[in-house]
């Protein structure tokens, strides 16, 4: 029987990987991208293309290691190259003699056929549409199970008394997750763990900073690619925002985009009014956006040599001066240390801190 | 009498200073690192001791630079900071309303820009290295002049040349070649501190708001060919602190002061440590794929201080 995979992004393999053998597929995990996924992507990439096209070419190369021999994709939207790794990743697996056939999903709402053929292709247990429904509605909420304990876990890590408690039962809280199957075993399950991650003992008074993160989805979404940049902030003292979550980008793109997604639109259209591929545009309109809820500071995360996010980092310097909001920017590949990046984010919280007690007068941050 | 030790671990040197309880300069020391450490910190200890007055107590440490926490562990730190922050604190503390902080040290540099005593913004080199200490002590050895008359000699120039900046190996290559062509020492070193100036100016300091007053610190602003190209590029003045060199080793002492007023203790382990054997161990973390370099440093057989890994499965929890 055929064995799948899929690209890895944060923890949504979990429900990808319900969902794939809810179809009847034979589902390989891609493991979590290590430094040895890096170096055999770098192997075969060119130097230029960006670090997502990298990592998952690492992977790709990983689990055809581990017996696969289909792999399952998305396109893109607008014109950013990660529209077409789908097909380049196959043509660089195919010049090294690997014959694997890649499914690849386009956004149902502008390429409804091409959506059809290739969730057909996945349909090997042959269940009927209705039943297909059923199975997107599960994994979905799954999903959104994922994104919300992820959520939970920004807000209480800055505030755990004992430093390193709220990434245990974060990792703890994944497994039931994982394991519930029904929609009322998710539903359990989410509750349990966000009651277990909101039972760490927490210190409700600490003056906790707030930072907003935006950038390109993949940069945000694997931690594995940025450093855990969200578990090193959160142990400085910061809760952090993410600006895209799966369940938030699937829908914008999928049906009609929503009433989020336009003000973040609407946000972004006095510094950049086109769409200019990539998430250019939301980076900047998530910043004006987090700079009115009041946050302290954002990041933007990006992969090196993308090209909509360096347009997105010129722009945000005039709005960091319109909204006196620091922003730091990541550029991220595989030649990024964490010892420059914890630097600049000790830098970055410091520099936070000391503008926030000038402006507000409280005495101290204790963390 | 209180003191306060700061100490700077960098790539290139090691500063070790003693502020007094007004904040002014005791001792201040300037080694090189030589890829050593360690042994650097405590021979930098041992002369410190030999400089102060037997009366002196140390009361608060603060560590900075990339060595900061192999220090940190070592001496027993009340403060462990980066060198952005420690560098913004030692320059407000000389002029308390400096706007812009430029600073060029071995291995990187930075930009620092500051409204009315806060740090506003900051900059540091990410993908190249070009213009920072090493490479002028590259050159200057390459062109066999001492590294102290490297500056003063760009001044002799009159029509410097342009050297290409972005890049130490184009700029070397260029250099080579103005050099064969039969242009002056002195034109070419002119053209590579404004090469070098406009190379920090256009990537560390890309879309910051440069106002005066300016200071320049760091290692580099000992060289006054830098510096003259920096005033001319901005035409403005700039400032350069007498104790250029050793910033951050300032504003971590600096910072100690601070936190032991909070605290209202230290945790310095005392001048003994500098006779004491430390040494380094790493392995390879067979944990996971990710194969983690570890480092671990030793204070006789006890394990004080141990790093490199991804994840906090080797954290030492503090025995405090």
């Amino acid at each position: 029987m055929s064995k799948i995979t899929f690209p890895r992004m944060g923890e949504s393999y979990r429900t990808f990987k319900m969902f794939l053998e809810d179809l009847g597929n034979e589902v390989v995990v891609p493991p979590r991208p290590s430094k040895r996924t890096l170096d055999l992507g770098i192997r075969y990439t060119p130097e230029f293309a960006c670090f997502p096209l990298k990592i998952l070419m690492g992977t790709y190369l990983e689990t055809i290691e581990m017996g696969i021999d289909t792999i399952v994709t998305s396109g893109g939207v607008g014109p950013c190259r990660a529209g077409e790794y789908a097909m380049l990743h196959h043509k660089l697996l195919s010049d090294l003699g690997y014959k694997v056939k890649m499914i690849v999903i386009e956004p149902p709402r502008l390429h409804p056929f091409n959506f059809y053929k290739s969730v057909r292709a996945l349909n090997k247990a042959r269940i009927s549409i209705k039943g297909i429904i059923a199975h997107v509605k599960r994994a979905w909420r799954k999903l959104q199970a994922l994104d919300n304990l992820e959520k939970l876990s920004h807000i209480v890590r800055p505030r755990e008394i004992n430093r390193g408690n709220t990434t245990k039962v974060y990792r703890k809280a994944l497994e039931w997750i994982d394991q519930a199957y029904t929609t009322e075993q998710i539903v359990e399950a989410e509750s349990t763990a966000l009651e277990a991650l909101n039972s760490i003992p927490q210190d409700a008074n600490r003056n906790v900073l707030k930072v907003g993160i935006v950038g390109e989805i993949y940069v945000l979404l694997e931690p594995a690619s940025n450093l855990e940049i969200e578990e090193t902030l959160g142990n400085l003292g910061v809760e952090v925002e993410k600006s895209m979550f799966l369940t938030g980008w699937t829908r914008d793109n999928s049906w009609n985009e929503t009433s989020e997604g336009i003000t973040v639109k609407e946000a972004a259209s006095p510094y950049l009014p086109e769409l200019i591929g990539g998430h250019g545009r939301d980076s900047i309109g998530h910043t004006v956006l987090y700079a009115k809820r009041g946050f302290d500071g954002i990041i933007q995360l990006a992969p090196f040599t993308c090209i909509p996010e360096i347009v997105a980092r010129t722009i945000l310097t005039k709005v960091s001066k319109d909204y006196n909001i620091p922003v730091l920017t990541f550029f991220l590949d595989e030649q990024t240390g964490k010892a420059g990046m914890n630097t600049r984010l000790e830098a970055f919280v410091d520099l936070l801190k000391r503008k926030k007690q000038f402006q507000s007068g409280i005495e101290s941050f204790t963390c | 009498m209180k003191a306060y030790l700061g100490i700077d671990v960098g790539s290139v040197s090691i500063n070790v200073v003693i502020l007094d309880e007004t904040g002014a300069v005791l001792t201040g020391l300037y080694l090189r690192t030589q890829g050593r450490p360690i042994e650097v910190i405590q021979e930098g200890l041992k002369q410190t001791a030999g400089l102060l007055p037997a009366d002196l107590e140390i009361a608060g440490v603060g560590t900075t630079g990339s060595g900061r926490y192999l220090a940190g562990v070592m001496v027993g730190a009340d403060v462990i900071k980066n060198e952005i922050t420690a560098h913004a604190v030692a320059a407000s503390m000389l002029i308390p309303d400096v706007q812009t902080v430029l600073e060029i040290g071995g291995q990187d540099s930075k930009i620092i820009i500051l409204r009315e005593g806060i740090v506003t913004d900051f900059a540091m080199n990410t993908v190249c290295a070009a213009g920072t200490g090493s490479f002028l002590d590259q050159q200057a050895s390459r062109l066999n002049i001492p590294i102290d008359q490297f500056g003063a000699l760009a001044l002799r120039s009159e029509t410097p040349v342009r050297v290409a900046g972005r890049c130490t190996v184009f700029a070397e290559s260029d250099m080579i070649h103005k050099q064969q062509m039969g242009h002056k020492v002195e034109d070419i070193i002119k053209g590579l501190c404004q090469a070098l100036v406009r190379n920090y100016l256009n990537n560390v300091g890309k879309g910051k708001e440069i106002l005066p007053p300016v200071m320049f610190q760091g290692g580099v602003a000992a060289n006054v060919g830098i510096r003259a190209a920096f005033e001319e590029a901005l035409g403005m003045p700039i400032q350069i602190p007498e104790h250029f060199g050793i910033m951050g080793a300032i504003g971590a002492a600096q910072l100690a002061r601070e936190e032991v007023a909070l605290t209202g203790k230290t945790r310095f382990k005392g001048l003994k440590i500098m006779g004491l054997p430390y040494r380094t161990g790493n392995f390879d973390c067979d944990g996971c794929p990710n194969v983690c370099e570890i480092v671990e440093i030793y204070e006789g057989e006890k394990v004080i201080g141990r790093w490199g890994s991804r994840c906090n499965k080797w954290d030492i929890v503090e025995n405090s």
